[in-house]
């Protein structure tokens, strides 16, 4: 499945820019290809053990992925995938 | 609906003649109206931090004539705040951030009540505190204060209008309503100290906390008022560098220990939930510092070591100490191999929290000669070298 993700400027710079194509079967295998291919970006999308941060929601089109399975969610084509990391500033 | 407390329509203060002239705007919209705005006079609204997010919310709730405004904040008024907290002026640095909002909203709306509250949110005054208001208002800086704003809400059952920015980027939403979700159902845990840098540190655009402080006053009124539709289970996203905003569910956790399963029945220590100072590896008093003066007398006598500094290169622009090296922190792990662990290397930053993360992964890769620069490039302007600029 083609899915893209779409990233916080924040974190942009530590890939190629704000949106990247991506493929896999789940939300997991998506966020892994990207790890892959982007390694200083990777400990910041998930740790060590491949698992989702409490720290960083993951948005699968409109929905929070852990309603739905979380990194085991399914993905469809043209999905998007949304990266929320929490930010504390005021 | 998720109003607060509201008073039958009877029981409302009426409105003098100057202020039924000052808000006509207001009574003239038939979703307000007189009694809209007698119910806002009515009101008790506790703003959590008098800053970026603070300074608009303060100012346009104070504007809309909020019967009582409660402002939490411990901080002074430095002149690094200017260029976004607008509710303190350039006379103001050096006050404390109550005194000179007060001043300021005072000046703004005579009928608006105004109760300060210098101290810090802590786990042994928040109930106190929030008890008395109809809604909170969370305008803070850091993750301790925001989860702790989240639980009392939570505890209290008081609608808690949330907003955060980071450099071009804000979140808003509205928390801890009866049905709707809380904080902790969106993010149940904060990351680890220093991984999210602050806005001192990574900056923030000065308009940003004008755009997110006022959609959370607007959605505070909302909620007053009991008009519209608030963001009660939903996340607004808002990028200021594109300009698009967007919108995502947000549901209640069943599980979440806040507003789920109410495991959590009373404050806890939001320091050591957010691991501060739990964590030795994390103390920032555990690894060896060096003084601004100490690393002075070191140059003077010209002593044999390395000077790694780990901001990021538009910061060394701004300014740096003679005869250090630029290494920023993203590229540290690779630059490793260039460090001579025979030599002594103090590293530093801006105010000595990326560089106490730099002396932990040198100490981590086995260099056992390694300093902190106490303080910062800052605290080297304040102590050694005034003509070092300070940003
Ligand atoms: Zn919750």
């Amino acid at each position: 499945m083609a899915v893209t993700l779409f990233l916080p400027t924040v974190l942009a710079k530590l890939a190629d820019g704000r949106a990247i194509e991506s493929t896999g079967e789940t939300v997991g295998a998506v966020v892994a290809n990207v790890a892959a291919r982007y390694p200083n970006l990777a400990p910041r999308l998930r740790d060590e053990t491949g698992q989702p941060y409490p720290f960083v929601t993951f948005y699968l089109n409109d929905e929070d992925i852990r309603f739905n399975g979380g990194f085991e969610a399914p993905v469809s084509d043209g999905d998007e995938l949304t990266v929320v990391p929490a930010i504390a500033g005021g | 609906m998720a109003t607060a407390t509201a008073p039958l329509a009877t029981q409302l203060e009426e409105l003098s003649s100057d202020e039924i002239l000052r808000y006509s705007r207001h009574l003239i919209l038939p979703e307000v109206a007189l009694e809209g705005q007698q119910r806002l006079k009515a009101s008790r609204v506790l703003l959590i931090g008098a800053g970026g997010l603070g300074s608009p919310l303060a100012l346009y709730l104070t504007a809309a004539g909020v019967g009582t405004i409660g402002l939490v904040d411990f901080d002074v008024v430095d002149v690094t705040n200017l260029q976004r907290q607008i509710v303190h002026g350039s006379k103001d640095v050096g006050r404390p951030k109550l005194e000179s909002a007060r001043d300021r909203l005072k000046d703004m709306n005579p009928h608006v009540h105004v109760e300060g509250y210098e101290t810090r949110l802590t786990s042994e005054n928040a109930l106190e505190i929030i008890r008395d208001y109809d809604i909170v208002i969370d305008g803070t800086d850091n993750f301790a204060t925001r989860y702790l704003t989240n639980d009392a809400c939570v505890i209290l059952g008081k609608p808690n209008v949330y907003g955060s920015i980071y450099r071009f980027e804000g979140q808003s939403s509205v928390f801890a309503t009866e049905d709707g979700p809380c904080y902790r159902c969106l993010y149940p845990e904060p990351p680890p100290p220093g991984l999210v840098p602050s806005c001192a540190e990574g900056g923030v655009l000065g308009v940003l906390p004008g755009l997110v402080g006022t959609i959370q006053a607007t959605e505070g009124i909302k909620l007053l008022l009991g008009i519209g539709e608030p963001l009660i289970g939903r996340l607004l996203l808002i990028d200021a560098l594109s300009m698009q905003f967007r919108t995502m569910r947000l549901r209640k956790n069943p599980n979440c220990p806040a507003c789920g399963t109410h495991e959590i029945r009373e404050l806890i220590d939001y320091d050591q939930f957010c691991g501060i100072g739990g964590d030795p590896l994390q103390d920032p008093h555990g690894i060896p510092e060096i003084t601004p003066a100490e690393l002075a007398a070191k140059q003077q006598r010209r002593d044999d070591f390395d000077l790694i500094d780990v901001r990021e290169p538009h910061e060394w622009a701004i300014a740096k100490i003679p005869g250090a090296r630029l290494v920023p922190l993203g590229t540290f792990t690779e630059s490793l191999a260039t460090f001579d662990s025979a030599r002594d290397i103090v590293v530093t930053c801006k105010m000595g929290g990326r560089s106490a993360k730099a002396v932990r992964q040198l100490q981590a890769a086995g260099f056992k000669k390694v300093w902190n620069l106490a303080g910062g490039i800052l605290r080297w302007s304040d102590d050694v070298d005034p003509s070092v600029p300070k940003y």
